[in-house]
């Protein structure tokens, strides 16, 4: 676009960049801290003595590898649940076109735009009803409520550009609906898919209100509620636990994200798209 | 096999229930079927439901009575509701202006080629990718009252002399909690505005530099008349999910210092989950909905165009 020179790109660019990263160098820093250097240090942005006492305490004397491996399972079962779900609901509004797909999908658009926040209150109250309070996997259908409306959104924008031509031919070939949607229109919608995948992993990694009200025994706990109900104790932090804990807390999504960034992207903007 | 079985006169009942379930109207609603009941049962249903609580006096544990308005007309004359009302709009509204002007600009900056380009826009993002809980924790421990080194770093550029309170004292709490939001809203704008300005036609910044327009002129009068109905889609969602945010504030303040970082969502939480009233709580939380029903308006006018 218009010409900017380097020395002007650069520095602006750095300050951005640096504002965005502070938090992420922030956790890394303090999780390799010692308890001394936390307290008093020429330099609070250096670490002068590594030490990986934080994480080893974290990972022995917390439950904290149970919270971790909790939010793993709910995430992976959130997202196969949500994907699965959300793509035969946007193959049936947007290729099969059945009558009401129409108001089907603008009410799931609506859907999407209900959030936890408002919900979180009398969804306590269906929980109990159902006896799904405390119980881990109960957060799986719970999570589908905001990622089954957000995936099928995605869903249709990516299906709606896969021409027509192709299951006319197959039909013509006397293949059925079911056989054109999971032979023919599957492998072209992957790039959807895979999008839709990683936002659900994501969001649901990053859940905290519906994991913090519905979990209250420490064994049922994701890694959000755990570090901040169980590692912090009154007015007592232990910045080094904390934050050992956020940052392999983050991890998992990051590496995730930087494996797919490119369908990352597309996610985003396909899902302004539409 | 559809050709065969239509040249055959008689069908047993198994291919004729295959028939069935494989035409349009059919296999449609079938499809379709298990969505709409998980969205049935755990999303309309419970807001429906959030309504009713609403008017009722239902704490943790008994069901309650319908009370009308009651808690309604409580709120309203609640100055910490009233409160919670005003620093959830200010929270958002100034949370917007910041995101939009710093993603507009980093976007601009990241819109053309240069080396690293790619590695600048993947990092960019992880204040977005990265779960809120966790990252708040980081920036309490950034705003420390005691410990904080964003403090240490300005008494050592000479700017304070004593440790700022961030999250202690009423403005400070207010303003920071806007400035962590910033933080992880701007990638989002970036993003969408990044895609906006890779859309707009370079013949017609071009022409405008053929014509001797200067880069403030172009950006005026070409960018950003371009840039607008992709502005409306992002500050109408931004706006949803930021006036509903919870994690940040709860994680960072817990709506304190007494109750000025108080917002809808928090203290929704604070009457229906820590102190029992459902009723209350979700009157709280159903008082957002005329909100969100503009925004929303906005939202789903702004992406059919």
């Amino acid at each position: 676009m218009r010409p900017m020179k380097w020395w002007k790109l650069y520095p602006a660019l750095g300050v951005f960049l640096l504002f965005l990263m502070l938090p992420f160098y922030w956790m890394v820093l303090t999780s390799i801290k010692s308890r001394a250097e936390l307290l008093n240090t020429p330099n609070p942005f250096w670490v002068f003595k590594p030490t990986f006492n934080h994480i080893v305490h974290l990972l022995t004397q917390t439950q904290y590898g149970e919270w971790f491996l909790n939010t793993l399972y709910v995430s992976v079962g959130a997202t196969v649940l949500s994907v699965t779900v959300s793509y035969f609901a946007a193959y049936a509004i947007v290729r099969l076109r059945f009558f009401g797909a129409r108001v089907l999908s603008t009410a799931i658009f609506l859907c999407y735009i209900v959030p936890p926040a408002i919900l979180f209150i009398p969804l306590a109250t269906v929980l109990i009803q159902l006896h799904w309070f405390d119980k881990l996997w109960a957060l799986i259908p719970v999570y589908a409520t905001f990622l089954v409306p957000f995936c099928t959104w995605l869903l249709i924008g990516f299906m709606r550009n896969i021409p027509r031509e192709l299951e006319e031919a197959a039909r013509v070939d006397g293949a059925s609906h079911l056989q054109i949607m999971l032979g023919v229109i599957l492998p072209l919608a992957a790039p959807g898919l895979i999008s839709a995948t990683i936002f659900s992993f994501t969001l649901s990694w990053n859940e905290y209100l519906y994991a913090l009200v519905y979990m209250f025994s420490s064994a049922n706990k994701t890694v959000s509620v755990g570090l901040t109900t169980e590692l912090i104790r009154g007015d007592v932090f232990q910045w080094g636990q904390l934050m050992s804990g956020a940052l392999l807390g983050t991890l998992p999504v990051v590496m995730v994200y930087f494996f797919f960034v490119e369908y990352y992207v597309a996610g985003m903007s396909g899902a302004l798209k539409e | 096999m559809a050709v065969q079985s239509a040249t055959r006169p008689a069908l047993s009942t198994w291919q004729r229930t295959l028939r069935t379930l494989d035409t349009v109207n059919v296999l449609g609603p079938l499809l379709a079927a298990p969505a709409t009941i998980i969205l049935l049962t755990l999303l309309a249903y419970p807001l429906l439901l959030g309504v009713w609580l609403s008017l009722t006096d239902s704490t943790l544990g008994t069901p309650g009575h319908f009370i009308g308005f009651h808690n309604y007309l409580v709120l309203f004359r609640d100055p910490v509701y009233r409160g919670a009302a005003f620093y959830s709009v200010l929270y958002t509204f100034g949370a917007e202006i910041f995101k939009m002007s710093l993603g507009l600009g980093l976007a601009l900056l990241l819109n053309r080629k240069f080396r690293g380009y790619r590695i600048a826009r993947s990092i960019m993002l992880l204040p977005w990718v990265a779960p809120t809980v966790l990252s708040a924790l980081a920036w309490l421990w950034l705003l420390d009252p005691q410990f904080s080194a964003l403090s240490w770093l300005l008494q050592q550029v000479g700017l304070i002399h004593s440790n700022i309170d961030f999250l202690g004292t009423k403005w400070a709490a207010r303003l920071s909690l806007i400035a962590v939001n910033v933080w992880r809203g701007i990638p989002y704008f970036a993003i969408g505005y990044l895609a906006g300005l890779q859309a707009i036609p370079k013949e017609l910044l071009e022409a405008a530099s053929i014509d001797g327009a200067s880069t403030w002129n172009k950006f005026v009068h070409v960018t950003w008349p371009l840039l607008i109905p992709i502005t409306t889609i992002l500050v109408s969602f931004s706006s949803i999910w930021t006036i509903t945010d919870f994690q940040l504030i709860w994680t960072m303040t817990h709506g304190g210092p007494v109750n000025s970082t108080q917002v809808f969502t928090t203290l929704a939480y604070q009457r229906a989950i820590t102190g029992g009233s459902l009723g209350q709580g979700a009157a709280v939380a159903i008082s957002i909905i005329p909100v969100m029903l503009i925004l929303a308006w906005f939202a789903v006018r702004s992406t059919r165009e």
